[in-house]
């Protein structure tokens, strides 16, 4: 099964929410879309699932067109962020409810909905309400009426975001699992990079109605293809901060210069914009080429394993983030050192050089 | 700004609490220290959301006594006890400007009307509002009146304590944290008394000096985030603080050793106690992969980018490991060793080691 | 985010067809009439506007009209903050609420003539309980057949009667959804119960409140059934309202044309008071 969008797009009164977007899904795997909130993300999942008509451009299942086909006939399922479930109905007439509509024998329903409710650890529920069940059962319930349906398409629209979350942790381990095997294209949408990380398959990047980069998730973090794309897929926040480039020296405003190497060396001279992730901005020296940054501690944080500091470097805001304990002072100079092989160039419109 | 005591404190929704099951909180003694950053976290339903309550004077304790610098404030009303508290969702005063919404609390209490506006630039200052001050509260987003309700808190110069209930629950993942990073900066310039309830270890460990890990209406364990990681005294604390949680494994002890799975596992110190059901508790950042050691299967290679987290399985129990730099192949057979410092016993939930001196 | 279907429209075409019917063509006919003279037998001559400015230069509507804006201007200046103070002196949980509601929701039930009725007989002196208690207990003389003040106050006081509990119950409901966080903030805040009600309590119902004028303007202004029933008008003309001179026209001297014209200025008017009230309600929101 695959969901294919050729130069799909979405209008909502004259206004683009979506613009004109192709890419295939494929089964599998998780396909992640991640962006911030109104990042168009839900819309995207929309107009898949067929609640919204495109504006233009098409989408194929399976290289059948679906564009023309309402949701009901498109075999699809949709879990949202808020629990979604019928508060009339136990939890077995939750997830029996979609296999009913369809017409399926009455013991075939009984084995599938058994199944879902096993896989979700909700046998012993099936009798009780939505309302007599916890968030995460709740959630959970609404997963196992996706699953038992067998759907050609899932989407999960952040699914996990008003869960606890060790909760959260634990459901996000067993997605990937739940489906697995089951033909149907997953889409995930999550505004959280580490989320992507972990769920693994693809990822497409989404900023501002645009799906800026498609590809398997750990290639987009390693290689992000533009500087907005960066930014998306990273927490904290990159550090990114302009440079001007004279022969193979990158020198920052503040005046701090280093070589430059391989293919960064090779450009053109000019400015350029330097994106560096917080984890490569480390409060000790760990090689030769490391170059020294001195700022003023703003913030720091600290969370068990690992330690943050925000600190001030010129105009710049930098992040470093360093595993262990680190024991900053507010107000102090402090000095970082960059590891600057692990440093992206970014051209001034905002494309990856080096 | 003061010291809070909480004595023998139990509270029961019930009218007549029989048992220990009936009380939402069960013996609480607590002793906050002036100007401290403190975090209440655990699961929904631990009783950190009642213990808040109880101090902001919202709720009466069944039992026990709050003090505010050795002074009784259990029977005082919220407006006497000098607190301020900002809420899961943001509270603002919609028909007025965010000047008079920070301007509030001091006009209620006959503030002159210089030192109002005194203050209110301050914090408006503070928290970068001050471009925004003469437009209606209603008009902003959500973590900009998050920012105008934790103001409102911090106005007053006379408050003993500021309380966030979950304040980041309304806002935007990509704006949590730039509002995280605002409050400890907030704390660390204002120096007042702050108490941080959340279920988000990130939030309560990156917020406070000291944390208090609650379970089922009991305090598990207080201690500095580095505490927490470090040594849980319960495995709850283990489980709970660090993502993914630490490895809880069932553990054999025989003759002072520690058996894991019939492989002996050196732990930190010598094992106290005896009885109970023995487990052990190592953290998967101290889980490394060798050449010998602990023999199992690769089950799972998850790349987060700045490091892997690895599920292997040793007979039919799951361990998990953080690894960096690199990552075997998915179903390869592999190694485990244990950081011996870092590798303790737990019986019936508690720690049963000693550190080696 | 709104949803786009061009198939909703075919939901929407019986209500269409509706209004058409039960709205449209009767409005049609009225216009019809407004500019036509009849004497009957289907007989009908053109008229133009005549009819318009008749009616809008005879004493006899303008003194309609005043006596139809002070009732409503009266019953909303009384209903509404009413209302208002009973929906917060209410319980907000508990045994008592549903008490309470059913309670209030009790006159509403009551069909419009029989409230008429009841009223009538109540206030009647020497049979009425509240008649006999003013003229003959009090020793004041009170009787709205024959004095005018005694009538306006009772038409009032039916009216607040029957319609305060409308107020009341969506007063409440828009109390109800405030979360308790504001409460709570407000005592922290060391806000006094009047800025409580001014800055979250009265900001909070204005929505409801929007509604609550705008429904109880458009039914004070149409008013008929009841006053008709208590008063028919009297005494004299002083409580004929702009409904009960209508019906007087129309049917009492059968002039269809400048009847028809009435109606239309009457509907304007109330359609263009509607609009204003709800314009100036909500102001503030649309910035």
């Amino acid at each position: 099964m695959t969901i294919e969008l050729k130069g799909a797009s979405k209008q909502v009164r004259g206004i683009t929410h979506i613009k004109p977007t192709s890419l295939v899904m494929k089964t599998g795997h998780f396909n992640v879309l991640l962006g911030q909130t109104g990042s168009g993300k839900t819309s995207l999942i929309k107009l898949m699932a067929g609640l919204d008509p495109l504006a233009s451009g098409q989408i194929l299942f399976d290289g059948e067109d679906v564009s023309k086909l309402s949701t009901q006939k498109r075999n699809i399922s949709l879990v949202h962020q808020f629990f979604v479930n019928y508060p009339h109905m136990n939890v077995f007439d939750n997830i029996a409810s979609p296999l009913r509509v369809a017409g399926m024998a009455k013991s075939e329903i009984e084995g599938r909905v058994q199944e879902a409710a096993d896989i979700l650890q909700l046998g012993p529920m099936l009798n009780r309400r939505p309302q007599e069940l916890s968030g995460g059962q709740q959630q959970r319930c609404a997963l196992a009426r996706a699953i038992a349906k067998e759907s050609r398409a899932v989407f999960l629209d952040e699914p996990l975001a008003n869960l606890d979350y060790k909760l959260r942790e634990e459901l996000r381990e067993q997605l990937p699992e739940l489906f697995a095997g089951r033909g149907a294209v997953v889409v995930y949408a999550t505004s959280e990079p580490e989320e992507a990380l972990l769920l693994g398959g693809e990822t497409a990047l989404m900023n501002d109605g645009v799906v800026t980069q498609f590809g398997p998730t750990a290639e987009i973090y390693r290689e992000p293809a533009t500087l907005a794309a960066a930014r998306v897929f990273s927490d904290p926040p990159i550090n990114a901060a302009e440079i001007t480039k004279t022969g193979d020296q990158a020198k920052l405003r503040t005046g701090v210069s280093w070589a430059l190497q391989g293919a960064a060396a090779q450009l053109p001279d000019g400015p350029y914009t330097v994106a560096i992730r917080p984890h490569h901005v480390l409060p000790v020296q760990n090689g030769p080429d490391d170059v020294a940054l001195n700022g003023i501690v703003q913030v720091t944080e600290l969370s068990g394993s690992e330690s943050s500091a925000h600190f001030q470097m010129g105009s710049d805001g930098w992040v470093s983030l360093s595993s262990g304990v680190h024991p900053y002072q507010v107000g102090e100079d402090h000095q970082f050192f960059m590891d600057a092989n692990q440093a992206f160039y970014f051209a001034p419109d905002g494309r990856l050089v080096a | 700004m003061a010291k809070i005591t909480l004595s023998n404190l139990r509270h029961s929704y019930l009218p007549n609490p029989s048992g220990p099951a009936d009380y939402a909180l069960k013996e609480i003694d607590l002793d906050w220290k002036d100007g401290g950053a403190y975090a209440l976290l655990g699961p929904s339903g631990c009783g950190k959301s009642t213990l808040l309550n109880i101090i902001s004077g919202l709720l009466v304790p069944s039992q026990g006594r709050i003090l505010f610098d050795d002074k009784d404030v259990t029977d005082l009303p919220p407006d006497q006890r000098n607190i301020a508290q900002v809420f899961q969702f943001p509270v603002i005063y919609d028909t007025m400007t965010v000047r008079e919404n920070l301007a509030f609390p001091l006009r209620n209490r006959g503030v002159a009307e210089a030192k109002v506006a005194q203050r209110v630039a301050e914090i408006a200052a503070m928290l970068e509002v001050e471009e925004m001050l003469d437009t209606r509260a209603a008009h902003l987003s959500p973590d900009n009146k998050q920012k105008i309700s934790m103001g409102r808190g911090l106005v007053r110069d006379d408050v003993n304590v500021v309380m966030f209930d979950e304040p980041l629950t309304v806002i935007d993942p990509h704006l949590k944290w730039k509002l995280r990073s605002k409050l400890k900066e907030l704390h660390q310039r204002v120096k007042a008394t702050m108490i941080y309830v959340t279920h988000d270890q990130t939030e309560a460990l990156t917020f406070a000096d000291q944390v208090v890990v609650m379970q089922e209406g009991e305090i598990v364990q207080i201690g500095t985030p580095v505490e927490l990681f470090e040594r849980p005294q319960h495995t709850f604390v283990g489980h709970f603080i660090g993502s993914p949680g630490m490895n809880i494994l069932p553990a054999v002890v025989e003759g002072g050793h520690v058996t894991f799975c019939g492989h002996r596992v050196p732990v930190e110190g010598k094992v106290t106690g005896s009885g109970g059901v023995t487990q052990l508790g190592v953290r998967p950042e101290f889980v490394s992969l060798a050449e010998t050691g602990i023999p199992a299967r690769l089950r799972k290679v998850s790349d987060v980018g700045r490091h892997a987290v690895v599920e292997t399985v040793v007979g039919d129990t799951a361990v998990k490991a953080v690894i960096e730099g690199e990552l075997p192949e998915q179903g390869a057979e592999v190694h485990l060793v244990f950081q011996e410092d870092q590798t303790r016993l737990y019986r019936d939930g508690w720690i049963a080691t000693e550190v080696a001196s | 985010m709104k949803t786009e279907n061009q198939r909703a429209w075919f939901f929407v075409l019986p209500v269409l067809l509706l209004v058409a019917f039960n709205a449209l063509i009767p409005i049609m006919t009225v216009v019809n009439y407004s500019v036509q003279e009849t004497f009957g037998n289907n007989v009908f001559f053109w008229q133009g506007l005549d009819w318009f400015e008749q009616i809008l230069r005879s004493d006899r509507f303008h003194a309609a009209l005043g006596r139809q804006f002070m009732f409503t201007g009266l019953i909303l200046a009384i209903e509404i903050p009413l209302g208002i103070i009973v929906a917060l002196s209410m319980p907000r949980k508990g045994f008592w609420v549903p008490v309470c509601l059913v309670t209030m929701a009790l006159p509403m039930l009551i069909p419009w003539n029989v409230v008429g009725s009841m009223w009538n007989i109540f206030t009647l002196p020497k049979i009425g309980l509240l008649g006999y208690f003013m003229n003959d207990v009090l020793g004041v003389n009170y009787d709205m057949t024959q004095q005018p003040i005694s009538a306006w106050v009772t038409i009032i006081i039916m009216d607040v009667w029957h319609w305060t509990s409308l107020v009341v119950l969506l007063s409440y409901a828009g109390l109800v959804s405030i979360p308790d966080a504001y409460y709570q903030a407000a005592k922290i805040d060391g806000a006094s119960p009047w800025k409580v009600f001014r800055y979250i309590q009265l900001p909070k119902m204005k929505t409801v409140l929007t509604i609550a004028v705008l429904l109880r303007f458009m039914d004070s202004f149409n008013i008929y059934t009841e006053p008709f029933v208590l008063t028919g008008g009297g005494p004299g003309n002083s409580t004929t309202l702009l409904s009960i001179d209508l019906v007087k026209i129309a049917l009492g001297q059968f002039d269809l044309g400048p009847a028809a014209a009435m109606s239309l200025i009457y509907f304007a008017i109330t359609l263009l008071v509607s609009w204003l009230f709800y314009t100036l309600m909500t102001k503030d929101d649309a910035q």
